[in-house]
């Protein structure tokens, strides 16, 4: 991998949630250890289930972490311009000015951002004045058409206020808004999550057309594998705070190495095979309560002595990349590989 | 209304249905009072379950799938058309002879129970309200056998509050209620939507074997077609408010005639990175729209749209033992001129 590639790099991001209880604190280590190197030009996606930190994980790329979330250790380097931007070392106004210009961040649930008693094109504008100056509110009307004819929405919307539209419609203006100012990163997470099939699906053909339209990097969470499987180029997944594998989707889906992910992709019922499909046994652990050595140990079949004492460490294998005791000896150690 | 003389497979075999929803319709009106709109949530929906089958309902939010099951379970009146249970003509009005039969378990584990209250309560609740135990100690090995039928024990549960589970625990723990009574129907409306995805197979795995074990039947909500396919039995894809396509789940989901069930199951994206979506598709801006129109519903986005689609709705031809709602398949088309309109 060109370093040249890279456009978010961390190495080994830790975020806690430290709450103060009774008696002492309760540290809930919802990133515990994640690096991550994200190309320019691909769709990335993250997959896990919920409450295994997926969100946190976003928000701390995203560098917007409020109390009690806390950087225990880690950073996350930006390249911007040629040179790496450590977004945890800027000034609260450079951070401001890399928001929705260079990165844009499309929360859980997008489809409630909008104001309901402004008209959508009064939240363009609004968005408009507070990040172009100097134009005028005809001018800004322009942008805001443009945008919303070359991404294929109808303009009518424009002029709707939010509970006229559906809830794929809002979902879908709130993606492109994320994408006005054509930032180099867009972070999207649970986009499809509560929507129907077809809704979903053009909520995907939208991402995918700005991917294409400015060749820049999407983040993409979510919890559904067909969605993975679907549009992106490269997939991590994630089980209680630690990505726990990462390659192609493609590679993924053929091999997967982790137990885990077996699962995850052996579970889905698919269309012309009816064959019994099996869970995972057992339920996904507390972030504030995590077992000992591997995480995924009480509920892998396969798990050995040493599972339960050591946690293992990531291992690259080719672009295929795996933290589990079953294949340490096959790759390098991550830390040899990434430095 | 269903046409005469056409039977689906599965259905002639078994004689007594459980339930049976006659024509079904509801109505709710939207807007103010002079600018009412009338909207027609459930539009003459007629299916038949048996013991020891599921039967799915399957369609996106905001097709009416929801609301048949309410007037099933008595939340809502009918607008027009019956519901009947076990063929002897008892009405939801008889409640404790109904809920016995009929049980039901919603889609958010975490709005099912109180948070302030121990689920252990709503087990012994249960028994307490239908009298089936007249000691504790029978009560606690009455619940601890239907927890251990859904992979849980009382143990497990003794003491604990909901937030101390997780929400297929809880779900769990929401069928184990529903089997105290011994139901012969479970209704079932999105059970597993809310569920954490490495575990949500379990569930669908304890359904079918409710169905193949107790012969309980099973009303299947969901919009999820691949856990629907998994499970078997018979489907109905409803779409603003209209059965467009009913029949097995091997027939319509495999080989669906309607358009809207074709696009229905083209977009489920499916976990294989070979099989990625083709082509592009339109979607409603308001769902007003679509339930407002008349002829066929489905007409706006419709990519085999006729003319005769926007003014006239079609009505529910039997092709090959799956009804259809779509004038593709009316009677001035025979069967050989359909099929090469699909092909």
């Amino acid at each position: 991998m060109q370093d040249g590639d890279v456009v978010l790099r961390t190495d080994n991001l830790r975020a806690h949630y430290v709450l103060d209880i009774p008696g002492g604190q309760k540290v809930v280590r919802a990133v515990d250890g994640v690096s991550l190197q994200i190309r320019r030009n691909e769709i990335y996606g993250i997959a896990g289930e919920s409450g295994c930190g997926k969100t946190t994980l976003m928000k701390t790329l995203y560098a917007a972490i409020n109390r009690p979330l806390r950087l225990v250790s880690g950073s996350v380097l930006y390249a911007k311009d040629g040179q790496e931007l450590d977004v945890y070392a800027l000034r609260k106004r450079e951070l401001r000015g890399l928001r929705w210009r260079y990165m844009a961040y499309v929360p859980q649930g997008a489809m409630s951002i909008f104001n309901p008693v402004m008209k959508i094109k009064e939240t363009y504008r609004d968005f408009l004045s507070s990040h172009l100056k100097g134009k005028t509110a005809a001018e800004m009307f322009e942008i805001a058409k443009d945008h919303i004819d070359k991404l294929g929405l109808p303009i009518s919307i424009l002029e709707a206020y939010p509970h006229q539209l559906s809830g794929g419609m809002r979902q879908r203006v709130a993606i492109a808004l994320a994408a006005l100012l054509r930032p180099s990163v867009i972070f999207a997470d649970e986009p499809t999550t509560a929507l129907d099939v077809v809704v979903q699906r053009g909520v995907v053909q939208l991402l995918k057309d700005i991917q294409a339209d400015l060749h820049n990097t999407i983040i993409l969470v979510t919890h559904d594998m067909g969605i993975h499987a679907n549009v992106t180029d490269r997939l991590a997944i994630m089980y209680a705070g630690r990505i726990i594998e990462e390659a192609p989707t493609v590679e993924i889906f053929r091999n997967p190495l982790h137990p885990y992910t077996q699962f995850l992709i052996n579970s889905l019922p698919q269309f012309g095979d009816a064959g019994q499909r099996v869970s995972a046994p057992g339920q996904p652990p507390s972030l504030a309560d995590l077992p000992s050595g591997c995480a995924f140990h009480p509920r892998c079949p396969k798990a050995m002595p040493i599972c339960r004492e050591l946690r293992p460490d990531t291992i690259v294998i080719g672009e295929h990349r795996a933290a589990c005791w079953l294949h340490a000896e096959r790759g390098t150690a991550q830390d040899a590989a990434y430095s | 209304m269903l046409p005469v003389g056409c039977t689906l497979k599965g259905e002639q075999h078994k004689m007594q249905p459980i339930l049976e929803a006659r024509n079904l319709t509801k109505v709710f009106y939207r807007g103010s009072l002079l600018a009412r709109n009338r909207i027609v949530a459930v539009d003459n929906v007629s299916f038949q379950l048996q013991r020891g089958e599921v039967f799915t309902l399957a369609g996106e939010s905001g097709c009416g799938k929801t609301t048949v099951a309410r007037m099933i379970l008595g939340f809502e009146q009918p607008t027009a058309g019956e519901i009947i249970y076990e063929k002897n003509g008892e009405t939801w009005h008889h409640r404790v002879w109904f809920t016995q039969r009929i049980q039901a378990v919603f889609q958010n584990p975490f709005e099912t129970f109180n948070p302030l209250r121990k689920v252990e309560g709503y087990l012994f609740e249960t028994v307490r309200g239908y009298q089936l135990a007249d000691k504790r100690q029978a009560a606690l090995q009455l619940i601890n056998s239907k927890l251990e039928a859904v992979g849980l024990s009382y143990g497990e549960v003794e003491g604990r509050y909901p937030s101390e589970f997780s929400g297929g625990q809880l779900q769990r723990i929401s069928i184990a209620r529903a089997l105290l009574v011994d139901p012969s129907l479970l209704i079932a409306d999105e059970p597993v939507s809310m569920v954490d995805a490495s575990i949500r197979m379990s569930i669908v795995n304890l359904f079918k074997r409710l169905r193949d074990e107790l012969n309980m039947g099973i009303l299947y909500i969901t919009h999820d077609l691949a856990t629907a396919y998994y499970l078997g039995g018979r489907i109905a894809v409803m779409f603003r408010g209209n059965t467009m396509e009913m029949g097995s789940v091997q027939d319509v989901l495999m080989h669906p005639r309607h358009p809207y069930t074709q696009l229905l199951r083209e977009s489920i994206p499916e976990p294989d990175p070979a099989k990625k979506w083709r082509g592009r598709i339109s979607i409603a801006e308001t769902e007003q729209e679509e339930y407002l129109r008349v002829g066929c519903k489905f007409a706006g986005r419709c990519p085999k749209v006729m003319e005769i689609c926007k003014r006239q709705a079609p009505e529910t031809v039997c092709v090959d033992e799956v009804y259809v709602k779509c004038h593709l398949y009316s009677e001035t088309r025979s069967i050989e001129e359909v099929s090469c309109v699909q092909g």
